[in-house]
């Protein structure tokens, strides 16, 4: 699978290269959860919106199950990142 | 892959304690192993927890699990040949209440003689190990500097690509539904694919693991508790380097070396429900305590909550032991919050007790009997 495009970035947050995640697709990490615990992709302040289907892409080529049928991983609140300060003031009960 | 209808060892749940119980089989020399795992690797309650080592305990047991566990956490890198993430910034033990530091003081005194080299620190000497402490309210400190935290999913991959070199076989989704006996003997397991007969079969399904004892007809007074826990995006390093922990403040808050600070506490009303939800009362509650604590936090933005289930015990110390009226079923669950930092160790104890060797840590009281006679060894030290 080597390629020139091996040292793009795909995971902006966590600086993850596509390389890095074709090689443990490989390693049988074929889960966007598995793959998050592995190599932290998703987990940054973006929560996965620019690398989250560039994966499923890439897990699909490997396991030939269309994307649409791959599990996108499990979504956490908040939905963005929010201060500590703010959350501290409490909202409306 | 064709289905595999026999192993040697069947283990359930491959969490860091199944994992490294796999491993150390296998590296006993143990051939035919089987892991089961009803959903991905790490995803239950070692991938959800706080990723704390520590050997500040408050009982002999549990301070000999600890410190063993963080001197196998300090070769893990070397002897499974991945790196997990290890870094001891030590625990910083804050007492708000007289009678809490002297039971940090009581717990210390049986850690030194262990050999664990807890010490009591000032305010200013904790403000130097914690650079943005704000704890004016507190009446003291103990702090062990070998103590710290490791890569909860990386330590158990580590394990699992280890076990996977030595021929253990890693089943995903793949439920275990029924524990098969026969004459007072473990027969084997049926999984949501299939059937293995097996002379030994391991119960490490963490949060879920008094429902496979009940399967094998083996009842523990285990349950599952929901915890909830934070993280902030990765900031400039040094806000908080130790794992800063209190009993009567309900928090532990830690930041790793990447820059995130991870931050969790006992939740009100211990819910039992085996439900994985977030609520809003815990994102306040832990900000609040956060903003207090490190007031230079206030900037810094959550990017994530989840929860995971903490396997409780009535003592709060792990059973580690073979069922008495189904032999060749062992357990390994029960960790109270502590199962991660634990696994190296425990993995290491319960394969020589599988294997019919004297385990080099005594753990016979660990066994689940304990709790019908009553011989409760109460750990007072735990969030």
């Amino acid at each position: 699978m080597a390629g020139k495009n091996e040292d793009i970035i795909i995971c902006r947050c966590e600086e993850v290269t596509l390389g890095e995640i074709r090689e443990w697709i490989e390693k049988g990490y074929e889960t966007f959860d598995e793959l998050k615990r592995v190599l932290r992709v998703g987990m940054g302040p973006c929560q996965g919106r620019g690398c989250r289907e560039m994966i499923l892409r890439e897990i699909s080529a490997k396991t030939k199950v269309s994307v649409a049928d791959i599990h996108p991983g499990t979504f956490r609140p908040p939905a963005k990142p929010v201060k500590l300060a703010v959350l501290a003031k409490g909202g409306d009960k | 892959m064709s289905w595999k209808r026999t192993a040697d060892v069947v283990v359930i749940g491959a969490g860091v304690q199944g994992c490294s119980i796999a491993y150390n089989l296998a590296k006993m020399g143990v051939k035919d192993i089987v892991v089961l795992e009803k959903g991905t690797i790490c995803s239950g309650s070692t991938g959800r927890c706080g990723a704390g080592i520590r050997a500040q305990w408050g009982t002999e047991m549990n301070c000999r699990f600890g410190l063993a566990a963080v001197e196998k956490f300090e070769q893990l890198h070397e002897e499974l040949g991945m790196d997990c993430g290890l870094n001891q910034s030590g625990y910083l033990m804050v007492a708000y209440k007289d009678s809490e530091f002297e039971q940090l003081q009581k717990s210390m005194k049986l850690q030194n003689s262990l050999g664990i080299n807890t010490r009591v620190v000032t305010y200013d000497e904790a403000k130097e190990i914690c650079p943005g402490l704000a704890a004016e309210d507190a009446v003291g400190f103990t702090f062990h500097d070998r103590d710290g935290h490791a890569d909860p999913f990386l330590t158990t991959f580590a394990y699992m690509e280890a076990a996977k070199r030595l021929g253990v076989k890693f089943l995903r989704f793949t439920e275990a539904t029924d524990v098969k006996t026969v004459a007072g003997r473990v027969a084997g397991i049926v999984s949501s694919r299939g059937d293995i007969d097996a002379p030994v079969v391991v119960n490490a399904a963490g949060g879920y693991s008094q429902f496979i004892s009940k399967m094998a007809g083996v009842e523990i007074p285990n349950f599952s508790e929901r915890h909830e826990i934070l993280i902030t995006e990765p900031v400039e390093p040094g806000v908080c380097p130790p794992m800063l922990m209190s009993f009567s403040g309900n928090y532990y808050i830690q930041q790793r070396p990447h820059g995130s600070i991870i931050g969790g506490c006992s939740p009100e009303g211990h819910p039992q429900d085996y439900e994985l939800g977030n609520s809003w009362d815990f994102l306040e509650m832990m900000s609040r305590t956060f903003v207090r604590l490190l007031p230079r936090t206030k900037g810094v933005r959550v990017v994530r909550q989840w929860s995971g289930l903490y396997n409780m015990t009535p003592d709060r110390q792990p059973v580690l032991c073979e069922a008495d009226n189904v032999k060749g079923f062992f357990l390994s669950c029960g960790y109270s919050g502590h199962g991660f930092m634990f696994g190296p160790i425990s993995g290491e104890l319960l394969a020589q007790l599988i294997l019919g060797q004297e385990p080099w840590i005594p753990i016979g009281m660990l066994h689940y009997s304990r709790f019908e006679r009553g011989e409760l060894l109460i750990e007072p030290a735990v969030v």
